[in-house]
């Protein structure tokens, strides 16, 4: 599904931040990626999303390699990608329907299906019912419930997120994260960066841990 | 925790490269995608018209300046258009104005005329005594009462000459002036078509200037324009990012903000309309006071229909262009962090 091959990006600033990556998320498959700040984390989401480029290697997803791929492909790319962030990345102004159904309306769908599959994700994050209220009266879970619906209602085949439980407090974190294994259980591949230690202690999944570029273990 | 080998990677085969088309489905059928897309444009229209109606102030602004901008290029079309049509009325009276001394009567003219009628070359010869002189003029020179205050009519009496009308050539109609001028009784023989000449130089030149001026107007709505899509892009970055984050193409970007760019431009051409037909409505009434002095042959030209669905043409484009070269530039720098 997603398969990294002797990944290196290079700043003209800052130099080196990753250094020959290489690693293969099959179809289904959930894991965490780890590491301290500046350990290059960001940068590999950077990588998988397009937003930067790779300097040195080839990174695979669904047999289209991104970093030839043309600036062109990239939204039907991006399209693939179900990305969850720690800011949430909502539009303020835009109801919970709006902001869920924005990965719909930029896909074409037809007005009754993008209704269907908007309350089908909202469901799945248990936020029925809260379709007309605006992000910001809503909790910070509840927000980062609707980015994760954003994410999924157009039932990518890999969803990254990345460190979605930083600001939540660690009850929440826990749900936010059985969330995410509900997703890799209907077939759903999922990449989660963070570090919180404790919690991918207790999730018992495959980590991915980098460390100054390198991918110490994976 | 489970760990991985890294050498189960190495054989791993690309799997086929599927067809970017594929990806752009959406689900449904293509009666559906027709909907969306109608949807969708259906909604960028009206959004954005609603958004330039949340910012009145900013939008009004803008319309202001590109009103003013395209109503001074299309009020100075219609002036000249106007001075061609005045110019074209006159050429076709290729008068001569014979003005006799003053010594000689009414009486006198009215004979002269009558001789002159026998000439081949003259088709009418009117009179216009001293006493008719005197009162057009008191009528419409606007002297009337310093007028009064004089003891004698100044004024000579007046013939006024048509040549026929095959006789257009330059050179002959100023032999005839010269033939003409040489009668004992005429003082001056006035050809009236040598302002006409020099009207029509004029018009000439103003066309050649108005081209210009056309130029440099339309650059100044396109930047008036495109600096306003550059202020709204900027404020509506976020969007933008997250859009393109969750996969929209430049298209599906782009799409309102050249709806924005089409409303200000729509709505600068219909008040530009206003603004020069209000103007010309005002300049009516004594323009046609004017023309009655030339025999009522002036009539002001308002815009036809053609000519205003090709101001709100043009400055629709001109909306729209300017938003498109906006975008073109600016969503290279609209790029996720």
């Amino acid at each position: 599904m997603l398969k990294f091959e002797n990944v290196s990006k290079r700043y003209e600033e800052t130099g080196e931040v990753l250094t020959n990556v290489s690693f293969h998320l099959e179809h289904g498959e959930i894991a965490f990626l780890t590491g301290h700040s500046g350990a290059g984390k960001s940068t590999l989401l950077k990588l998988i999303g397009v937003m930067e480029r790779c300097t040195r290697g080839h990174i695979w997803l669904d047999g289209e390699n991104l970093c030839t791929a043309k600036q062109r492909h990239l939204p039907f790319i991006r399209r693939k990608m179900g990305f969850i962030y720690q800011d949430y990345k909502l539009l303020q102004d835009r109801t919970v329907f709006d902001n869920v159904a924005l990965p719909l309306v930029i896909a074409g769908f037809a007005h009754h299906e993008i209704l269907r599959k908007v309350r089908a994700a909202l469901e799945k994050v248990s936020l029925a019912g809260k379709e007309k209220k605006y992000p910001y009266a809503l909790s910070g879970g509840e927000q980062q419930r609707v980015g994760i619906a954003r994410a999924i209602v157009n039932r990518p085949p890999i969803i990254i997120a990345d460190e979605p439980t930083g600001n939540l407090d660690p009850d929440l974190a826990l749900e936010i994260m059985n969330l995410f294994v509900s997703f890799q259980q209907v077939g759903v591949t999922v990449l989660i960066a963070t570090h919180d230690i404790s919690l991918i202690t207790k999730m018992n999944h495959r980590v991915l841990k980098l460390n100054q570029g390198q991918l110490v273990f994976g | 925790m489970k760990r991985r080998k890294q050498t189960r990677e190495v054989n791993y085969i690309p799997p086929a490269r599927q067809e970017i088309r594929q990806t752009r489905q959406a689900g449904g059928d293509f009666a559906d995608k027709l909907q969306a897309c109608r949807d969708a444009h259906i909604y960028a229209l009206f959004s954005s018209l609603g958004r330039l109606l949340k910012s009145p102030f900013n939008s009004i602004m803008t319309i202001a300046v590109l009103t003013i901008a395209i109503a001074i290029a299309a009020g100075f079309q219609l002036l000249v258009f106007n001075l061609q049509q005045l110019s074209g009325n006159l050429e076709a009276s290729a008068q001569i104005s014979l003005f006799l001394k003053d010594q000689f009567s009414d009486a006198d003219a009215r004979k002269l005329a009558e001789d002159l009628r026998k000439n081949p070359d003259i088709r009418q010869a009117t009179v216009i005594g001293k006493a008719q002189a005197l009162a057009e003029f008191k009528a419409y020179s606007g002297f009337g009462e310093a007028i009064d205050a004089l003891k004698d009519n100044p004024l000579p009496a007046v013939i006024q000459v048509l040549p026929i009308a095959s006789l257009t050539d330059k050179a002959q109609l100023q032999h005839l002036q010269q033939t003409l001028q040489q009668l004992e009784q005429v003082d001056v023989a006035q050809m009236d078509t040598i302002w006409v000449e020099r009207l029509q130089s004029m018009i000439t030149v103003a066309k050649h200037g108005l081209g210009m001026l056309n130029v440099l107007l339309a650059f100044s709505a396109l930047f008036i324009a495109g600096n306003t899509i550059r202020q709204e892009l900027h404020s509506r970055r976020d969007e933008v990012v997250i859009a393109k984050l969750v996969g929209a193409t430049d298209g599906f970007i782009q799409r309102p903000f050249l709806y924005t760019g089409f409303w200000m431009g729509f709505l600068a051409g219909v008040l530009a309309w206003f603004v020069v037909t209000l103007i010309m409505l005002l300049l009516w009434l004594s323009v046609e006071a004017v023309s009655e002095l030339y025999g009522g042959s002036f009539h002001l030209l308002f815009f036809s229909f053609v000519d205003t669905l090709k101001l709100i043409g043009v400055s629709t484009a001109l909306g729209v262009l300017a938003s498109w070269l906006v975008l073109q530039h600016q969503l290279r720098y609209t790029v996720p962090e």
